[in-house]
């Protein structure tokens, strides 16, 4: 076992893991923080995506001793003061999630994205979101989403 | 009175507020006290009979709880899973549904099959001790190709089934259309194969079991599409426990797309090894075992010849195809390529006669069942590939050949010759509105100017039916279904005005919470936010057939617009009693009550609080303010439309772009417009991703799984789709109380076929899907 201590949605949090531990189990299993979720083995479908020190990370490649002393946002700290973030709030209204257990990941990518890219081309929203699957949207609406949050951010 | 929030209104979803700010309550979010953890040894071996399993070294290591086998489930007389519908042979022999228990007993049939459960303190620990089972495996020759499992000589994969045949099966007038085929003028024919799926909903199954030993009780959480059949199933076919003490709850579930439906191996297991160890057991499928165990779809091989006269007019459709089930007989798995299949070749077209026969067989690999459109894509495909083959080979522009063969929008009902009831539709509407978005006759010019830019143009169209609102309980019976096909509902008021609706249906992404509020709040003026809706509980909703087939508006929503006219009528009651009125005086308006011919009024959120405190009621008007209902259809609803897919390849890379997708389809009524443009949209990423991208492939040697990861099968991605054009026509449905249709396999039936003609139309010859960029060089470099 060893400690580990970081930041989590503002939150300073520490406990006794073992070293394989990974981000995404520390942040569920520890945390219990479920909404950052699990799809696949490889770290090819982006649910389990949050920001570790404000870029965007899948939690499933990364140990959670590497997030040591780092600064950890899961989909559950991104609204402020009961306010969702403009990404959730355009999510919402463009009906960019269906079943909902890709868009925590989703969402936490799109917000880097936009982040990286304040004004982003549908392409550039394409491409970029090529590391998170949704098997329900047919992307059409979460890309939709995306614009329009770009825009509510002020890009 | 229009009403905020209610019928045709793109309401935005209820349900998003938990989804996007990560509350929803999955599966495997949830944990029980004393919760210990399951993990599957599977079998690496497609086709091998079990000499011993020695678990003594497994059950000696560290954190170990228990582990079980097919052994163990059988000694306590735990029963097979089974298939709910039954298949009759050309000869009037039942279909072989050789034995499925949950755990191998003798033998195991495809890489994955289950072979022991390991219960231990932690899942790490469970996967540890499983490499510490010992099984002797007797490996013998798989199979996993149909065509080769049903050729003599093949491998024998169950006893119960020689020649790996499950049935034969026919429908349609076999002489009829042999006779129509020898006076053809012409005979156009086509060879297919739709590819095996896997259908990848991104929540992954999972299963936590709960046994209470005080009371008996036993509860499963489970991801599941209908968990009254979940426990109907488990209690009455396998014996896990009687039917009221089993309670099966589906929470939030994370897409479904079929293949929750069926009744695993998994989730039974898990069940009954609560009870087995007196703990909470939780299993959850990692992405690899998805893959080898959810239920594939598809994995057709089909022959088609169509026969036409000298103008171009239809006279007989002959179709022949085999169906690989897999190594084992699943849930429905059965009616998919027969009843489900064979019924819709008629398509949108006026055709004399059809014949089709099926064979579907056994081989060594995962079982295969209904994925999103379930036989209707498959058929859609036969029928719009064929189409535009026919209108090829005759040198006419296919959309002219489908509208001159078209069944007429006065035509209705139309029966075809293969045992549908076509109730409504308007299919040369749909089809020249799909052709105007997308700028039908200004092909020509881009394809020029593709050409120009050393790119190859293609145009391809798709005008699809499908039977959905599945389904009428006489009819299904008489086909062989072990279920009615109804859907239950209560509407139930409280106190304060608030009102909870139950539904047997169950949402795994479709909107339900909302798009069933609208229904409350239109019928009864009851505000949005004051409605519930609640499913997936059996310990709360009326028994509930589940959702799958396009069924949860057609038949769960008319459920709930009976349920909402049982509270009419008792609510007119009270009304006449309170604003001492006659009955038949009452006239009722979207949750307002009037005397008429009087400006006497009354709410129905004051009429239902009344119905709880009936201070002066006379005695024969019952307090209270909640109804039950079951629908059961009175026929299926054909949603229909056109499909059009542009696209330019670009012929040093074989890479297909879609430049463009206009789709038309006609749901009947519609209620949230967003929603059903979301519909649309997923299935035809789904469509999408079969004919380009997806596949599974085994090795046939070996018969391993060789796209068992998203490394290794090709997921749809945001920058492989296009943005879609979508439109609606709505010819109303007759025959429920809504008029409604379904939206939910739409898109995944029309598109497949739509892209595949339009690659077809570039390339200027046929092509397998998926088209991958390595196939379609080939094709255009003759390699």
């Amino acid at each position: 076992m060893t400690t580990v201590s970081m930041t989590v949605n503002g939150k300073q949090v520490s406990a006794d893991i073992a070293p394989n531990t990974l981000l995404v189990q520390f942040i569920r299993e520890n945390l219990r923080l479920t909404g950052t979720h699990v799809g696949c083995d490889t770290s090819q479908c982006g649910a389990c995506t949050v920001h570790v020190d404000g870029d965007s990370v899948k939690a499933c490649t990364m140990l959670a001793v590497q997030a040591e002393g780092a600064d950890v946002t899961t989909i559950e700290g991104l609204a402020q003061n009961g306010e969702l973030h403009p990404m959730q709030a355009a999510f919402k209204e463009n009906h960019g999630l269906q079943c909902g257990f890709c868009t925590p990941g989703m969402i936490m990518s799109a917000v880097d994205l936009v982040k990286r890219n304040p004004n982003p081309s549908e392409e550039t929203i394409r491409t970029e979101l090529e590391g998170n699957i949704c098997r329900c949207t047919g992307y059409h609406n979460i890309v939709k989403s995306v614009k329009a949050a770009a825009e509510n951010m002020g890009g | 009175m229009s009403v905020e929030n209610g019928i045709g209104a793109s309401v935005r979803r209820k349900e998003d507020q938990r989804f996007i700010t990560g509350n929803g309550h999955y599966l495997d979010d949830m944990n029980k006290v004393g919760q210990a953890y399951g993990y599957f040894l599977r079998s690496p071996h497609a086709f091998a009979k079990i000499k011993s399993i020695d678990l003594s070294a497994a059950k000696a290591a560290p954190g170990v709880v228990d582990i079980f086998t097919g052994a163990d489930m059988v000694a306590d007389g735990i029963g097979g899973l089974i298939c709910g519908w039954g298949i009759t042979s050309k000869d009037g022999s039942p279909h072989n549904a050789p034995p499925h228990n949950s755990m191998a007993v003798d033998a195991v049939r495809h890489v994955g099959d289950q072979v022991a459960f390991v219960i231990a303190e932690s899942l790490e620990q469970a996967k540890n001790a499983s490499e510490l089972i010992e099984v002797d495996y007797d490996v013998q020759t798989p199979v996993t190709n149909i065509a080769k499992a049903l050729a003599p000589g093949a491998p024998q994969i169950h006893e119960e089934a020689p020649g790996n045949l499950c049935y034969d099966w026919e429908l349609g007038d076999k002489a009829a259309v042999d006779a129509a085929f020898a006076n053809a003028a012409h005979v156009s024919k086509i060879d297919l194969v739709n590819n095996r799926l896997s259908p990848n909903p991104m929540e992954p199954r999972a299963a936590l079991g709960e046994y209470d030993m005080g009371s008996g009780d036993l509860t499963l959480y489970t991801t599941s599409q209908n968990p009254h059949v979940a426990r109907l199933i488990m209690s009455a076919f396998l014996g896990i426990a009687p039917e009221n003490k089993l309670r099966v709850v589906a929470p939030d579930v994370g897409g479904g797309f079929g293949s929750k439906i069926f009744v695993y191996a998994e989730e039974t297991t898990t069940i009954w090894a609560a009870r087995k160890i007196n703990r909470p057991v939780k299993w959850t499928a990692d992405r690899s075992e998805a893959f080898l165990t959810d239920a594939h779809g598809r994995d057709h091989v089909t022959h088609a010849e169509l026969a036409m006269d000298n103008d171009g007019k239809i006279l007989a459709f002959r179709v022949s195809t085999q169906a690989n089930m897999g190594a084992y007989l699943s849930t429905f798995a059965s009616a998919v390529p027969t009843y489900l299949y064979g019924t819709l070749l008629s398509g949108q077209y006026k055709i004399p006669s059809i014949y089709v026969e099926v064979q579907a067989g056994f081989t060594n690999t995962t079982p295969v069942d209904a994925y999103r459109g379930a036989g209707r894509p498959e058929a859609t495909y036969v029928v719009e590939r064929m189409m535009e083959t026919a209108a090829r080979d005759l040198g006419m522009d296919p959309t002219e050949f489908r509208l001159k063969n078209f069944i007429q929008p006065d035509a209705y009902p139309y029966e075809t010759p293969v045992i549908m009831t076509y109730d409504s539709g308007d299919y040369p509407l749909a089809m020249n509105m799909a052709k105007d978005m997308i700028d039908y006759s200004g092909f020509a010019a881009r394809k020029a100017q593709s050409e120009a830019n050393g790119k190859i143009r293609g145009i391809g169209t798709a005008a699809y039916i499908e039977a959905c609102g599945i389904a009428p309980s006489a009819a299904v019976g008489s086909l062989g279904a072990g279920v009615g096909l109804w859907e239950s509902a209560e509407v139930r008021f409280n106190p304060t005005g608030s009102v909870t609706v139950f539904t047997g249906s169950h949402s795994h992404g479709q909107g339900h919470e909302t798009t069933f509020a609208q229904i409350i709040a239109d019928k009864l003026g009851v505000p949005i936010e004051s409605v519930e809706v609640v499913h997936g509980d059996t310990s709360k909703v009326p028994f509930g057939m589940g959702t799958y087939g396009s069924r949860s508006l057609a038949v769960g929503g008319s459920a709930i617009v009976k349920a909402v006219d049982k509270i009419v009528e008792k609510s007119k009651k009270i009304a006449a009693h309170l604003m001492e009125a006659s009955v038949e005086d009452i006239e009722h308006d979207h949750g307002v009550f009037s005397v008429a011919g009087t400006d006497k009024q009354m709410t129905m959120g004051e009429i239902a609080f009344a119905a709880y405190v009936p201070h002066n009621y006379p005695a024969d008007l019952e307090p209270g303010m909640a109804e039950n209902a079951f629908y059961d259809p009175l026929n299926f609803t054909f949603p229909a439309g056109t499909h059009i897919a542009e696209v330019e390849i670009d012929p040093s890379t074989g890479i297909v772009d879609i430049v463009d997708w206009a789709a038309v389809d006609d749901f009947g009524n519609v209620i949230n417009p967003m929603i059903v443009e979301g519909q649309v949209h997923g299935g035809v990423a789904q469509g999408v991703g079969q004919a380009l991208l997806e596949g599974v492939i085994y090795d046939e040697e070996s018969g391993q799984l060789l796209t068992g990861s998203y490394m290794d099968y090709c997921m749809p991605r945001a920058d492989d789709l296009p943005n879609f054009r979508v439109a609606t026509t709505n010819t109303p449905c007759p025959s429920n109380p809504l008029g409604v249709k379904g939206c939910g396999e739409a898109g995944a039936i029309a598109a497949p076929a739509a892209l595949m003609n339009a690659i077809v139309n570039a390339l200027g010859k046929d092509i397998n899907m998926p088209a991958t960029p390595e196939k379609v060089w080939r094709a255009i470099n003759n390699n």
